[in-house]
């Protein structure tokens, strides 16, 4: 059995509930097929397997290293990436005019699915490349392109996304990194810029910084920033790398998990001679960003899904092999041990975590399928329709995951007993990993903002209305099955509690007291996420349920696996759903009033 | 140069196997499916042959269908073409792939086969020397390394206690060891070339080969479960348990 992933419903999800094969009928995937998407699958499983997973212990253990002068990464790291570049994979999903096959991002995001199993701290820095290449391609010019865009996807340069500051995190409106013109056509940059993942190392030839910072013409605020592409090392005309261009590193944060993945603290123009570009428009960098948001914030909930299933399959596999206890009626100490899975309280464990993982990975590729069709569909109606399902589904593919499989990783642990909380198992280091997840791209508090303030409350909530109508087909399904109608109307009151919800809140705002509106977005968040996912798995339910009744003992075993962790998530999650909708109506605002000296 | 090379499709190695329910055979659907660890080392060599000395990589594999996939691999990873001869794996012992692949050869008449040592599911290790004694050809079996050059090979052989060299004549049967080389992916770029590479499909009977199987599975059975150890109170009665219980001294 692989740790990194269920191939089987990797290819549950892929095939039967996304359809992704019917995308070669496009012109764009026109030269592909479904074997083909199997066979890239199988190289990125294997690869993930030797290259990826074979040093993630090593690598959490020896975090990276500066002695003043260069970094030092364990060089297992490299190997892998350039494997991984050697592959194709850094450009697949790129045309082919730019070397790529023109991949569908659900399938390089299930691609992705398997390396963020195996090790994320590797992997982030092929994803932090890759997102970095996205925008150049968006927005980049022609030179742009030809010298920094191009070495990026031949995987001789690697990328990194500079918007935190020090002081500047949530807030990106006050960021007081500057770009002043040269004369020459580029810009001087000067500022420092925090938590730079991949920002220093000798992984490629040359660091492809995507900085955020100010024109002296800037309007204050969000609408104020620019995008600028400073490499660390100066690229020549004919694209040899030139001197070092004034990026200093002043030092490594020590983090908690993801320790594989260096965290930078830079700063630009400490000697005057940090030189950029500017990208798109000026003033519009933050805009630039937020058209890459929709894949990066679906990326970190995939990376916090596939923690949550490696975690999963891994305690799993331990709860099968250990043996504790006897089962309470019959505690005949002759008797051998049963294994721990064979306990109630365990199961139970193991349940949560397979809902939570198999759900997130599920609402996650789905959400890139919406991105592929906002794409390449020819429909340009449903384009329209897409785009607004995709922005009220981003926080929650962003932040259920990052919240909920990081509840999984805790669980893991838990059936791991005092050996889940030891170094020589490696949950404790899922846990540690994904924690990061709620914190970057974006606090799940600033996504739950952004899902009841802008996404909700705004256009007289036409995404959230095109999100609930997109249920209905799902419910009509499930509907014509006798196992399945009970979840249909759970799945209904759960809409209409949303519904309810929103109108309390919409008429709080209304009346111009957004601070109070807002104060509870975060159950309101939890609200919308947990009946995201119980549509999730009821639209997986519909596909058990429907399954042939010819299917192999395997297959049946599959279908029946998922129609019971329905059941499991209608029956102890979903209701849930009650009581934070009760919460969001009543407008409770316990925390909002505490008095300052009571703390 | 042309290069023939065999893979077999395999049950993942990793995946769990069951006994079916009346122990004649192994529960295997439902579990992945692989290039047989062994038949990776074969295509690589062959691959490196190639680059080396030009010409074309001819990958063959026996089974049913979906071994199509396995060759894709190869052929992915740089193999030509590929030869699928379609028989049902469950009626078919090591010698019934020895007479069927000996067909392709003589068919194909190639100046080097490369093959896995065994496969890693059953664990026979004769296919190789099979075709090699029933094609005359000589033999060289667990290659760690592989030099070809004027019309013979001269292979580095892992054998037990050290290590044996031998020469060769061209054409010959080469099957690979795990250390012979590291075997490259099938990378995106290769899985796309590989789309319109040809396969041939071919049955038992196009090639003339009647099966008949010498080698008849009766039934399986799992190791008996290990019996619980025993703390013993001193060195003396340690010495009398190996002697008169275990029997291993
Ligand atoms: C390991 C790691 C890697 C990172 N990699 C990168 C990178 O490569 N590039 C990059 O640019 N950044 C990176 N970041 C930065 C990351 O995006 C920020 O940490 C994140 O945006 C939060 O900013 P902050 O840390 O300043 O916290 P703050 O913004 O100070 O937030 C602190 C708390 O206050 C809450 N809060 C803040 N504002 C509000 C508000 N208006 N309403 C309600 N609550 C609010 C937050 O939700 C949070 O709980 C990384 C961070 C880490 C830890």
């Amino acid at each position: 059995m692989s740790f990194l992933v269920n191939r089987r419903d990797l290819r549950f999800v892929l095939y039967e509930l996304l359809d992704t094969a019917s995308l070669c009928e496009r012109e764009r995937f026109a030269a592909l097929d479904k074997a083909t998407f199997e066979a890239v699958l199988d190289t990125a499983h294997q690869l993930a397997e030797d290259k990826f997973a074979s040093h993630a212990h090593e690598l959490d253990e020896n975090e990276p290293t500066f002695d003043g002068t260069s970094v030092h990464i364990l060089p297992a790291v490299k190997e892998a990436l350039d494997a991984y570049v050697e592959a194709g994979f850094m450009a697949a999903p790129f045309d082919e005019e730019l070397g790529g096959m023109q991949l569908p991002y659900t399938i390089s995001q299930a691609a992705a699915a398997l390396f963020h199993s195996a090790n994320v701290s590797t992997a982030a820095y092929s994803f932090l490349t890759l997102a970095a290449s996205n925008l150049l391609r968006a927005f980049g010019d022609e030179r742009h392109k030809r010298l920094f865009l191009g070495p990026m996807l031949e995987g001789r340069f690697f990328g990194t996304m500079c918007l935190s500051e020090p002081q500047a995190g949530s807030s990106l409106g006050d960021i007081r990194t500057k770009a002043a013109p040269t004369g020459d056509g580029d810009y001087f940059v000067t500022g420092t810029k925090m938590w730079i993942s991949g920002g220093e190392h000798d992984l490629s030839e040359n660091i492809v910084h995507l900085v955020l910072a100010k024109l002296p013409d800037a309007p204050p605020g969000v609408r104020g920033i620019s995008l600028f592409v400073v490499p660390k090392r100066r690229v020549e005309e004919d694209g040899s790398v030139g001197p070092l261009n004034d990026v200093t590193l002043a030092g490594l944060n020590h983090k908690m998990g993801y320790r594989g993945t260096v965290n930078t603290v830079l700063n630009f123009g400490d000697a005057g001679g940090c030189r950029g570009w500017l990208v798109g428009e000026p003033h519009q960098g933050l805009r630039c960003m937020f058209h890459m948001m929709n894949e990066a914030r679906i990326g970190v909930g995939l990376g916090s899904a596939m923690l949550g299933y490696t975690g999963y399959l891994h305690s799993l596999e331990y709860a099968r092999e250990r043996p504790q206890g006897r089962h309470v009626d019959g505690k005949d100490p002759a008797q051998d041990q049963v294994a721990i899975i064979e306990h109630a309280d365990v199961r139970r464990m193991l349940l949560a975590q397979k809902v939570y993982a198999e759900g997130a990975m599920a609402l996650c590729l789905y959400c890139a399928r919406l991105v592929d069709d906002l794409e390449t569909s020819a429909d340009l109606q449903e384009r329209a329709q897409i785009e607004l399902l995709l922005g009220v589904l981003t926080p929650i593919a962003k932040a259920w995951p990052a919240e909920y499989c990081l509840d999984a990783n805790r669980l893991a642990i838990q059936v791991l007993g005092g050996y889940g909380y030891t170094r020589d198992y490696p949950v404790e280091r899922f846990y540690r990993d994904n924690r990061l997840n709620p914190i970057h791209e974006g606090t799940n508090g600033i996504q739950a903002m952004d899902l009841l303030g802008r996404k909700s409350l705004r256009d007289g909530g036409k995404g959230l209305r095109a999100l609930l109508a997109q249920m209905e087909p799902t419910m009509a399904q499930a509907r014509k099955h006798d196992r399945l109608r009970p979840w249909a109307v759970d799945l209904a009151a759960a809409c209409a509690r949303i519904g309810e919800a929103t109108f309390a809140v919409g008429a709080v705002a209304a009346s111009g007291q957004t601070r109070q509106a807002l104060a509870n977005a975060t159950a309101y968040l939890h609200l919308v996420g947990h009946t995201v996912i119980g549509w999730t798995w009821l639209r997986m339910a519909v596909l058990a349920a429907n399954a042939p009744a010819d299917t192999t003992t395997a297959d049946a075993d599959f279908y029946a696996g998922k129609l019971h962790a329905c059941q499991f998530f209608f029956r102890r999650e979903l209701p849930k759903t009650e009581r934070w909708a009760a919460l969001i109506v009543s407008l409770d605002d316990t925390p909002s009033t505490m008095p300052d000296g009571g703390w | 140069m042309k290069i023939l090379t065999t893979v077999k499709r395999v049950v993942d190695p990793d995946a769990k196997v069951r006994l079916n329910s009346d122990n004649s055979g192994l529960v295997t659907e439902g579990l992945e499916a692989k290039m047989n660890a062994f038949d990776q080392y074969g295509v690589e060599e062959a691959i490196k042959l190639k680059e080396a000395h030009g010409g074309e990589v001819i990958v063959v594999s026996i089974g049913d269908s979906a071994g199509t996939k396995e060759i894709r691999t190869a052929l992915a990873m740089g193999g030509d073409r590929g030869v699928l001869v379609t028989a049902d794996m469950s009626e078919i012992d090591p010698k019934g792939v020895a007479d069927l692949l000996a067909a392709v050869i003589e068919r194909e008449a190639p100046d080097i086969v490369l093959m896995g040592k065994l496969s890693v599911d059953s664990e026979n290790n004769q296919v190789g020397q099979r075709v090699a004694a029933k094609l005359g050809w000589p033999q060289a079996t667990f290659a760690f390394t592989c030099e070809v050059a004027d019309g013979w090979a001269t292979v580095g052989r892992e054998v037990d206690g050290g290590t044996a060299n031998v020469r060769v004549k061209l054409p010959a049967i080469v099957t690979a060891d795990l250390r012979l080389n590291e075997p490259r992916y099938a990378s995106l770029p290769g899985i796309m070339k590989a789309k319109r590479k040809p396969i041939e499909e071919l049955t038992p009977d196009d090639l003339g080969v009647e099966l008949e199987p010498q080698l008849i599975i009766q039934g399986y059975s799992l190791p008996p479960a290990r019996a619980a150890g025993e703390i013993v109170d001193d060195v003396d009665s340690l010495i009398d348990r190996l002697q008169n219980t275990a029997k291993v001294l």
